[in-house]
C-alpha cells in the first residue's frame, strides 16, 4: 500500500540529513511529544467529546445561566473522567498527567465543565477516598464515578474566603452521638444540583469534613443568580439549620485546616493544566479569526501589529502548557510540593485571562457575542483567577516558600 | 457471538496526506487513525455481543508500517483483540488483493459475521466488503443500517433511496454497515488503558500464503492512469427579485424534475 511504499522511501531518506518540519501554529514547540501514546489517546478521546457534545451548545449554556448536569455528570462518568486520578471504589486509577490532560480538554470546552469534574473528583471524591470511613467509600464513590451521584464542597463562607480557618460553620456532638450542623456556605459549586456534600466545619477538637447527604433536614442550597462569569455552572449557597447526622457522618481521618486544603491542592493542580486548555482555545479563536477576517483589502493577519498579538498569545500558552506537563510529571514522581502547584495555578490562570483579554480586543465587535468562546472564557476566568485560592493568596504561599516568612496576616 | 471487524487506518481528514504524482495513490506518510466511516461498524458488533450475552469482537485491518493506532482506539472502545496485516511487500496493492488478503485472514476466525464499512473515506471504492463475501462464498447485505441477530440468521434493515429493505440472512455473513447509523462511544479511560494489553496479531502476505507476485504493485490487476482535479463548481444562476422571482424558481425546479 502506498504507505508501505513512503517507508521505503523513507529508509533511503535516512542517510540525508534529518530536516525540521514545519511548526505547527497549535503545537509550536511540539509539546504533544512529551506525551505518551495513551495519554495522547486520552487528551484526543476528550477533545472529541467536548468537540461533539459541549461546544456546540456551551454558548447557549452560557447565555441562559444553564447547565445540563444529567447528561454531562453521565457522559463525563462514562469516559471515565471523574475521581479518574483515585484508585478503587469504581475510580479509573489515572496517572495524575492524564487528570490534568482531561482537565486541559475540558476547560478548552468551558470552565464551568471542568469545574464540575474538579469538583466532583478532587473536592467531593478526593476527601471520602482519603480521609471517609470504609462505609462512606462504599456508599459514595462508585455512584460518584459514574456520575449517577454528585457531589460538592462547602469550606467558604459569607465571611470566610482567603482565610478559611476563621470559619464560623460548627458541629456539635449532642450526648446521644449524634453530630448537629449549623452555618452557612457560599460559592459552592455543584451545591444545589448535589446529592452529597462535603463540608467542613468547627467542632470542639478542630475542623472536620462531614458527609452530608442533601436530603438531610435542616439543609438547603439555594442557587446564586446574577453572576457574569462561570453561567454555564451552578454556584450554590448552603443553609444548614440544625441538620442532625449520625455519629458515623464525621470524616474520621483528619481533624485539621490540613483536610480541606489538601483537597484544593488536588483541584489546583488541575486548574493549571484547565486555564491553559482555556487560553489554547482563546488563542486558536483568535488565529482562525486573524486569518478568515478582511480589512484593508485582505487577512488583518498580514499586519505585523496582529502578528505580534498572535506570537505572544502563542508563546504564553505554550510556556503554560510546558509548565502543566511539568507538574504533572512531577505529582506522577510524588515530588510535587504545594508552592510549586501554587506556582501552576497562579501563573497559568494570569497567563489565560490575558490571552483571552487579547484574543477578545483581536475579534473585534464580534469578540463581545457568546457567538464565540472567546468572551465566555474571559469572564469564566475570573472566577478561576479568584478561586481555588486567589492569585494574591498563591503569591503569599510561593513568598513563603522563597523567604521562609508567612505574609499571609 | 463472534464477529470480526474490518477497520481501515487511512490519514487524518483534518490533515490528508496529497497524491503521489509517480503511484498516482494516496501518500500515507502520516500518522493513520480509525476511519470514522469503520467505527459505526465496530459499535454495532460490539452492541451485537452485548445483546448476545457472550462472544467478542475482532479487528482486522492491512495497513503500512505496522500502523496500529486506529486499531488502539478500535480496541479501546471495546474490541478484544486484532489481527493486523503489514508488510512492505503489500504496496502497490488493489482493492481485490486487499480483499483476499482481509478475508484470508478472516477465514479461520470462526467467525459469525463479518462487518465492514459501506465504504472508507479515503479510497471509498466500496467494493471491499463484497469482495471480501466472493472469496470467502458467503452471503453479503450492503448499506445495513441495524442488524438483529435471530438464532443462526440475522435481520437486516438495509437503507435504500426510499427507506428500508428489510432482509433475512443465514449466518456466516458479510455485512456492510452506512456511515452514521449508530453513534459511536467513546473510548473510556479504562478501556484505553485496557487496550495496551489486548493482543494484535501482525502478519505478512507470506503469513497469509501470498507470495509476491500476487500481491503488490505486480498483484494488482487495477491500474490508476490518470487523476486530475474536480471541475471548479460554476457561478450559480443569479434571479433577481422583480416580484416574480418565485416563478423562475418554480419553473427552474421543474426543470429539474425535483418538484
Ligand atoms: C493500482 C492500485 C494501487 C494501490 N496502491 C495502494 C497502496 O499502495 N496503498 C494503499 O493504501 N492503497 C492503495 N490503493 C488503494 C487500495 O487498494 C484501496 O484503498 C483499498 O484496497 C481499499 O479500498 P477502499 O478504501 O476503496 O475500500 P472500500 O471498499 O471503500 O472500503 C469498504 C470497507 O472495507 C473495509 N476495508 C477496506 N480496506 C481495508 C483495509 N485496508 N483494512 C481493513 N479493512 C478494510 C473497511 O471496513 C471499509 O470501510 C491502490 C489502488 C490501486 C488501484
Ligand atoms: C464561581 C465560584 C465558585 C466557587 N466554588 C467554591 C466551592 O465549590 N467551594 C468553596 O468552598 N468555595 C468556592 N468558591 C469560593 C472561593 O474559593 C473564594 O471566593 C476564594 O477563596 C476567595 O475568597 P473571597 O471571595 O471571600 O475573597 P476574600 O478572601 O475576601 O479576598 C478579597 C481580595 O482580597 C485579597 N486578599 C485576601 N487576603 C489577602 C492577604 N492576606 N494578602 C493580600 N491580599 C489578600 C484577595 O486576593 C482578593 O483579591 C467559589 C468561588 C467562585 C467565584
Amino acid at each position: 500500500m502506498q504507505g508501505m511504499e513512503i517507508s521505503s522511501r523513507n529508509l533511503e531518506a535516512m542517510s540525508e540529513p534529518l530536516r525540521p518540519k514545519q511548526e505547527n501554529p497549535r503545537d509550536f514547540l511540539d509539546t504533544d511529544g512529551l506525551l505518551a501514546e495513551d495519554e495522547v489517546m486520552l487528551r484526543d478521546t476528550v477533545r472529541r467529546y467536548v468537540g461533539d457534545k459541549i461546544l456546540p451548545y456551551v454558548g447557549e449554556w452560557f447565555d441562559s445561566g444553564e447547565f445540563p448536569h444529567k447528561e454531562v455528570s453521565k457522559a463525563v462518568g462514562d469516559l471515565g473522567l471523574l475521581g479518574m486520578h483515585l484508585d478503587g471504589y469504581g475510580c479509573a486509577g489515572s496517572s495524575a498527567m492524564m487528570y490534568g490532560l482531561a482537565c486541559m480538554e475540558l476547560e478548552a470546552g468551558d470552565s464551568g465543565l471542568r469545574s464540575f469534574v474538579s469538583v466532583q473528583g478532587s473536592l467531593a471524591m478526593f476527601p471520602i477516598w482519603a480521609y471517609g470511613s470504609e462505609e462512606h467509600k462504599q456508599e459514595w464513590l462508585p455512584a460518584m464515578a459514574a456520575g449517577d451521584a454528585i457531589g460538592c464542597f462547602g469550606l467558604t463562607e459569607p465571611d470566610s474566603g482567603s482565610d478559611p480557618s476563621s470559619m464560623r460553620t460548627n458541629a456539635k456532638q449532642d450526648p446521644g452521638g449524634d453530630w448537629v450542623l449549623n452555618g452557612a456556605k457560599m460559592w459552592i459549586t455543584n451545591g444545589s444540583i448535589a446529592d452529597v456534600a462535603v463540608v467542613w466545619a468547627r467542632t470542639d477538637d478542630g475542623i472536620r469534613g462531614f458527609v452530608v447527604p442533601t436530603d438531610t433536614p435542616g439543609f438547603s442550597a439555594p442557587k446564586i443568580e446574577r453572576k457574569v462569569s462561570l453561567r454555564a455552572s451552578v454556584t450554590s449557597e448552603l443553609i444548614m439549620e440544625d441538620v442532625r447526622l449520625p455519629s458515623e457522618a464525621v470524616l474520621p481521618g483528619v481533624a485539621s485546616m490540613r483536610g480541606p486544603l489538601s483537597c484544593l491542592n488536588e483541584a489546583r493542580f488541575g486548574i493549571a493544566f484547565g486555564a491553559t486548555g482555556a487560553a489554547r482555545a482563546c488563542y486558536e479563536a483568535a488565529l482562525d479569526y486573524a486569518n478568515s477576517r478582511e480589512q484593508f483589502g485582505g487577512p488583518i493577519s498580514r499586519f505585523q501589529l496582529t502578528q505580534q498579538r498572535l506570537v505572544d498569545m502563542m508563546i504564553q500558552v505554550q510556556r503554560g502548557t510546558l509548565v502543566a506537563y511539568h507538574l504533572g510529571r512531577l505529582k506522577d514522581a510524588g515530588t510535587l510540593g504545594p508552592a510549586q502547584v501554587s506556582f501552576g495555578k497562579k501563573d497559568n490562570v494570569a497567563m489565560s485571562l490575558r490571552v483571552a483579554r487579547e484574543a477578545r480586543g483581536l475579534l473585534g465587535a464580534n469578540g463581545i457575542t457568546t457567538e464565540y468562546p472567546v468572551i465566555r472564557h474571559m469572564n469564566n476566568l475570573e472566577s478561576v483567577y479568584t478561586y481555588e485560592g486567589t492569585n494574591e493568596i498563591h503569591t503569599l504561599m510561593m513568598g513563603q516558600a522563597l523567604t521562609g516568612h508567612a505574609a499571609f496576616s | 457471538m463472534k464477529v470480526v471487524v474490518c477497520v481501515k487506518q487511512i490519514p487524518d481528514p483534518a490533515d490528508p496526506g496529497a497524491l503521489d504524482p509517480e503511484t498516482r495513490t494516496l501518500k500515507r506518510d502520516v500518522k493513520l487513525i480509525l476511519d470514522e466511516s469503520d467505527s459505526y461498524g465496530v459499535e454495532m458488533a460490539l452492541q451485537l455481543v452485548d445483546a448476545a450475552g457472550e462472544g467478542e469482537v475482532i479487528l482486522v485491518s492491512m495497513a503500512p508500517n505496522g500502523e496500529r493506532s486506529g486499531l488502539a482506539t478500535a480496541l479501546a472502545m471495546g474490541a478484544a483483540s486484532a489481527i493486523l496485516i503489514s508488510d512492505p511487500e503489500l504496496v502497490g496493492s488493489d482493492a481485490l488483493t486487499t480483499a483476499k488478503l482481509l478475508a484470508t485472514a478472516v477465514k479461520d476466525q470462526g467467525a459469525d459475521l463479518i462487518i465492514a464499512g459501506s465504504e472508507s473515506s479515503d479510497g471509498y471504492t466500496g467494493v471491499v466488503p463484497e469482495q471480501i463475501a466472493g472469496v470467502l462464498d458467503l452471503p453479503s447485505v450492503t448499506a445495513a443500517k441495524s442488524i438483529e441477530v435471530d438464532g443462526s440468521s440475522i435481520k437486516v434493515q438495509r437503507q435504500t433511496d426510499g427507506g428500508y429493505d428489510d432482509v433475512t440472512c443465514p449466518l456466516p455473513a458479510v455485512v456492510s454497515v452506512t456511515a452514521g447509523v449508530v453513534e459511536p462511544r467513546y473510548p473510556s479511560f479504562k478501556g484505553i488503558m485496557a487496550a495496551k494489553n489486548k493482543p494484535v496479531e501482525e502478519k505478512s502476505a507470506a503469513d497469509l500464503g501470498f507470495d509476491a507476485s500476487q500481491v503488490g504493485w505486480a498483484g494488482a490487476g487495477q491500474e490508476i492512469i490518470e487523476v486530475t482535479d474536480a471541475p471548479k463548481r460554476q457561478a450559480g444562476e443569479v434571479i433577481e427579485d422583480d416580484g416574480e422571482a418565485f416563478t423562475k424558481i418554480v419553473a427552474y425546479l421543474e426543470n429539474m424534475k425535483v418538484i
